[in-house]
């Protein structure tokens, strides 16, 4: 059986009374575009701080590829790629500097081939003798993806990489983490923005106050969590209000669960007088699972 | 942890690298800056000079015969090479540390022992460096003899590292800049310029030549000038033993606290 990408079993983590990590079982597999997801201040970072070794554990185990970060760290290391949540840079160096010293650190020598792709990939290529400290925010970000991945390591780990970032910016490092994926990397995510992870991750899980309270895939969170809403135009919209919907804005919002509901609304709204002018369906998202699992939990 | 010495030879060579790379990094740190890394020490160290030789030189002579400005520039240099791999190290920890960079390291497969003997020995280079520049432009101001040229490099080298140890302890321990200055201020600083550099310690009372003797910095500094004269104020096998077994602990200290992560890893 192949082992999993991430391995983590029974970690634990405080911070004096604040326990940050309070018992995580998780196995993540090989090839899977992962999220983590949860309100700040969830566990998300050290969790991926434990992952990588910035972090000790107080109890429990965690793995990549096999590797214990803590037994086998120098296989463990060489198998992840972090991208830090922090805009953190070395201002002393260029870009390209910088990629050949982390390349070093990784035991890696005349990398130049593979950081000329990845700088190409990036839109760095112009900028790769450029100071670190001449760089814009964007910029700075790239780099970061560009550090994580000079060791060509099987699991990247994004921790919050668009936070700040602008619209372009982010559907292009997007662009390129999905190819990452696609290639067999296997990809975590953690991001406040819900619409990327789900439209990115195969398999999501939510963590609040140091727990894992939802694990599934996107799919299964989005069928057993949300409702479809169906948006109406009507001529009374009171008699629509009365009926259990929810006016905003010109349209009466209904929670609908099943097909049959929609034919028993639009029936009971015809006997009322409420004659439909306009129609729309709005799709589940995983915004409305995630609160409905963060009220839960 | 396997053990290095079984692991295969591709393993060493990584780690090798890795090494090499944190040590190059750190050279080219401060080498980008050497105006204020390099330059601006061995200025402070010529002034040094220039002042106490011009007041003292026809005054004082040391050792019998040997003139106060060529027993001065023995400690000059050796005072300005301990300063400066302390303050290697110790600046270039707490700067990755406030600035977060530090993380590009700390995610890396290095060990303890690769990271301490790249920082240690990254600023044993600058005080080297340092070193060299104030007795290159003291050759200008005074005939110095190397009698035992081995003692010279042998103190050169042991005092560094023992520095650059001290300065890896000072970064990882302190969590701003005030906290490394008042390292570098109250501690370093003193017990440097009481330690001989300035005059030998037989010109002094018993009381104080017997604390003198409680001094590490003393041991350093008259070690290195026995390399120049071929005289000291104490056996230069003495100060070997008491700079290495400083050395020594500091060293396993360091390790220690590496190796727990302390004020690196949370």
């Amino acid at each position: 059986m192949t082992t999993p990408a991430i391995r983590i079993a029974a970690l634990t983590k405080s911070y004096g009374s604040l326990q940050a990590l309070a018992g995580i079982d998780l196995e993540i597999a090989r090839g899977e575009f992962f999220g983590l997801l949860g309100p700040n201040g969830a566990g998300k970072t050290t969790l991926i701080s434990a992952l990588a070794g910035l972090v000790r554990a107080d109890g429990g185990t965690l793995e990549v590829m096999g590797h214990d970060v803590v037994a086998d760290f120098h296989n463990a290391r060489l198998k992840l790629g972090v991208v830090p949540q922090e805009l953190v840079f070395d201002p002393f160096f260029t870009v390209r500097e910088v990629l050949r010293i982390q390349s070093g650190y990784y035991g890696i020598c005349n990398n130049d081939g593979w950081v000329d792709e990845i700088l190409s990939r990036l839109d760095l290529l112009s900028r790769a003798d450029a100071s670190m400290r001449t760089l814009s925010g964007g910029m700075k970000r790239r780099v970061l993806v560009a550090q994580a991945l000079v060791h060509r390591p099987p699991v990247i780990v994004l921790d919050e990489p668009t936070a700040g970032v602008d619209v372009e910016l982010r559907q292009g490092l997007w662009q390129f983490v999905k190819q990452l994926n696609a290639d067999g990397h296997t990809i975590v995510l953690t991001t406040h923005y819900l619409e990327e992870a789900e439209a990115l991750c195969g398999r999501i899980a939510m963590m609040k106050a140091g727990r894992i309270v939802a694990l599934d895939t996107t799919a299964n969170l989005l069928s057993r969590f949300s409702t479809r809403s169906l948006r109406l135009q009507v001529q009374r919209p009171e008699v629509a209000e009365a009926l259990g919907g929810v006016v905003s804005g010109g349209w009466v919002d209904f929670s609908i669960d099943t097909a049959p509901e929609v034919e028993t609304l639009l029936a009971r709204l015809r006997e009322a007088g409420a004659d439909v002018y306009g129609i729309s369906v709005g799709e589940p998202d995983l915004e409305q699972v995630f609160l409905e699992v963060m009220r839960r939990a | 942890m396997p053990d290095p010495d079984t692991l295969p030879g591709s393993f060493r060579a990584s780690i090798f690298i890795g090494f090499r790379t944190l040590l190059y990094k750190e050279v080219l740190r401060f080498w980008k800056v050497n105006f204020q890394t390099v330059a601006a020490p061995v200025l402070s160290a010529l002034l040094f000079l220039l002042i106490f030789s011009h007041v003292l030189d026809r005054r004082v002579t040391v050792y019998g015969d040997v003139a106060y400005t060529a027993f001065l520039t023995p400690g000059l240099i050796m005072m300005s090479l301990l300063q400066n791999a302390f303050a290697n190290s110790s600046s270039s920890l707490i700067q990755s540390k406030i600035t977060g960079n530090i993380i590009f390291v700390l995610l890396a497969p290095l060990s303890s022992r690769v990271f301490f003997a790249a920082y240690a020995l990254a600023a044993v280079f600058r005080g080297l460096f340092v070193a060299v520049g104030v007795w290159l432009v003291s050759v200008f101001f005074v005939d110095l003899p190397l009698a035992q040229p081995a003692w010279v490099a042998t103190f050169a080298i042991l005092g560094g590292a023992l520095l650059a140890t001290f300065g890896i302890i000072a970064g990882i321990w302190a969590e701003k800049f005030d906290q490394l200055a008042a390292f570098q201020n109250f501690l370093i600083m003193p017990l440097t310029m009481l330690s001989g550099v300035f005059y030998s310690i037989h010109s002094l009372p018993s009381f104080w030549q017997q604390v003198s003797h409680a001094n590490p910095f003393f041991f350093m500094i008259d070690g290195f000038r026995y390399g120049f004269f071929g005289q000291s104020d104490t056996s230069p096998w003495l100060s070997l033993a008491v700079v290495g077994a400083c050395f020594i602990v500091l060293a396993t200290l360091t390790l220690i606290l590496l190796g727990r992560g302390y004020k690196l890893r949370g």
